[in-house]
């Protein structure tokens, strides 16, 4: 049983990515154990986006090893592959939510792809996802041209959590909402997280939510992650590029609380 | 290396009213699971059940809502389900989650009737009119001040669409042309040598192609490669807000992106049915000397007393008119589009298929005025 393979949710060991000769990872290695709720913060430029490519077996890295859910990833066969993405569920930025489909189709669809549930079963449950996300029901048939960011956000997390996933990838998940929807977001994922049981990884720049949700917070710079604590301890690392980063004007208030 | 994982099981004690529910609740574990048994209800027992998970693995949100099914169905008929004490510490939040939800669910709008159905559309057509009314309105409104001052058409502008439009549609409108003309010459060629007719060709050819066969090809042409292009590129830059940018910037979109290309095209079209014209006419003759021994020189001289040079006029003069309608349709459904990739796909579509049924319309409108007219 995988459960008790691995207290780590995802092991990344010795990641190596480059593009040209622009080297983006070097030996980069980080844990995330289960139940927790991570958050990966770093400058522009500092990889996060490729790191998290990477752990959604987006990007083939150059080097090094990534193991989900206790499965190593390198050599993964199609079908494994397959059943592993089932349990990992990723809300993009731009929430990514199928233009031709309604909200209630975007969350239908992974259910019609991977479970043998009649119409109703697969109604009956994409709408509990929807609720579960707190995407408001009377919305659900409408297409996501026609909704706000907050609802675009919330509808992308409903399908996200289709599969009900043991893993959850957030790329700034409030990056763009106001701050009530974007504190309402926090309180979400907080919520979601005990509800469920869910590991969450979320890149983010949001001070708010690293301090609201987040556990421990991974830090990217120089090419690899620089420390892994959790946020209050991490505001006060003395590491020039992390004391830069929380020392800048927006974020040294969250600092000196 | 990889085990399959436990699927759920249901199954139930009748003598002491225990459901028993095993293996991994999980919508993975449930999919493994057959869908009869998922609807599978036990025996009556009128003192109710006790809901056993001590066998169970895993639980997640799908997994509590079929238990929650469950109890629901076995409730409806009267019987009390309890929760066993042992069961995995998500239960009971979980559970609770699904009930709150699902006691939170309003009704559901019914679907819309035929007669609904009927008004919705017939509005929706109506408006669409409207709108293009509209949109040919917004188009003379920009168009009539700059072409009563040259000076401030963009002609920059005027010659790239001029560029994409026109010349790199010469090679496939030339190759069509030319082999219409080849087909024309070679089923009307084998009619007339049976009456010793060859020298008709001439006739049959250059009349056929000038008059319609030309000017309605290269329309047709134009409107699937122009038309479908101009209509996706304006419906990409209505979604990315780029037609948006334009009007804070105080440029009109019909005067930045539209008039350009129907100038384009109107200056455009004509040429390239002139084009269609000659290449059609060199396919035909070249049939006429190979298969139906009508040599070159002889087809040449013929030309000018077969071809009265109302017929060459009579296809250029559609020309423009077929310009207005590619452009007028594949720049308002460009326009039209709203939100989604599936919707630039539609305008596409819906531009190509418009403008070559009204060409064709046009077309045959234009053969009765003629007829009319006596050209």
């Amino acid at each position: 049983m995988s459960g008790s393979d691995s207290d780590n949710a995802v092991a990344v060991t010795g990641l190596v990515n480059r593009f040209g000769s622009n080297t983006v990872h070097e030996d980069l290695n980080l844990e995330v154990r289960r139940g927790e709720i991570m958050g990966l913060v770093g400058g522009s430029g500092s990889g996060k986006t490729v790191l998290l490519r990477s752990m959604l077996l987006l990007h083939r890295p150059h080097a090094g090893e990534i193991s989900l859910l206790g499965t190593p990833t390198q050599s993964l066969g199609r079908a494994e592959e397959k059943r592993l993405r089932q349990r990992m569920g990723v809300l993009f930025q731009q929430g990514a939510l199928f233009t031709g489909l309604t909200v209630k189709e975007n969350v239908s669809l992974p259910l019609w792809e991977y479970t043998p549930f009649d119409a109703a079963t697969i109604d009956d449950l994409a709408m509990l996802k929807i609720q579960l996300a707190g995407f408001p029901l009377d919305a659900a048939n409408r297409y996501p041209s026609e909704l706000s960011g907050g609802m675009v956000k919330r509808a992308a997390l409903a399908r996200a959590l289709a599969l009900d996933p043991e893993l959850l990838f957030l790329d700034e998940p409030t990056a763009g909402l106001d701050p009530v929807s974007a504190g309402a977001f926090d309180e979400l994922i907080a919520k979601l997280h005990k509800l469920l049981g869910l590991t969450v990884i979320m890149v983010t720049h949001d001070m708010d939510a690293l301090w609201a949700t987040t556990h421990r917070v991974a830090f990217l710079g120089d090419r690899r992650v620089l420390a892994v604590e959790p946020i209050d301890r991490l505001t006060h690392n003395e590491h020039p590029l992390i004391e830069s980063y929380f020392g800048g004007s927006r974020t040294a208030a969250w600092r000196d609380r | 290396m990889h085990m399959q994982p436990p699927t759920a099981g249901l199954d139930w004690d009748e003598d002491r009213g225990l459901i028993l529910c095993s293996g991994d609740w999980t919508s993975t574990g449930l999919a493994a699971f057959n869908r009869r048994t998922l609807q599978a209800l036990p025996p009556k027992r009128s003192q109710g059940w006790t809901l056993d998970a001590s066998g169970m693995t895993r639980l997640d949100l799908t997994g509590a809502r079929q238990l929650h099914r469950l109890q629901e169905r076995l409730e409806a008929r009267g019987e009390m389900v309890l929760l066993g004490a042992e069961r995995p510490d998500q239960m009971d939040g979980l559970l609770a989650f699904t009930r709150q939800a699902v006691s939170e669910r309003q009704p559901q709008p019914r679907a819309p009737g035929l007669l609904e159905r009927i008004g919705r559309d017939t509005v929706g057509r109506l408006q669409q009119s409207g709108a293009f009314l509209s949109f040919i309105g917004e188009i003379t409104l920009e168009a009539l001040p700059r072409l009563l001052r040259p000076w401030t058409i963009r002609w920059k502008q005027l010659a790239a669409e001029i560029q994409k439009a026109g010349v790199q549609a010469l090679p496939i409108i030339g190759l069509l042309a030319f082999l219409v003309g080849l087909v024309i010459a070679y089923q009307g060629g084998e009619t007339l040598e049976r009456y010793g007719a060859n020298i008709f060709l001439v006739e049959l050819i250059s009349v056929t192609m000038l008059r319609e066969m030309a000017p309605l090809l290269t329309a047709i042409v134009v409107a699937g490669r122009t038309g479908s292009s101009w209509a996706a590129q304006l419906g990409t830059m209505k979604i990315t807000e780029e037609i948006d940018a334009l009007r804070t910037l105080g440029i009109s979109p019909y005067d930045m992106l539209i008039l350009p290309r129907l100038m384009a095209l109107i200056v455009v079209l004509p040429l390239l049915t002139i084009y269609a014209d000659v290449l059609g006419i060199v396919g035909g003759m070249l049939v006429a000397d190979l298969m139906f021994g009508l040599p070159t020189h002889e087809f040449i001289n013929r030309l000018p007393e077969a071809i009265a040079a109302s017929h060459l006029w009579v296809g250029i003069i559609k020309a423009p008119v077929f310009a207005l309608i590619i452009v007028g349709i594949a720049c308002f459904q460009g326009m039209r589009v709203q939100g989604s990739a599936e919707s630039v796909g539609r305008a596409t579509t819906v531009t190509v298929v418009q403008a070559i049924f009204l060409v064709i319309v046009a077309d045959a409108v234009f053969s009765i005025l003629f007829n009319l007219v006596g050209l």
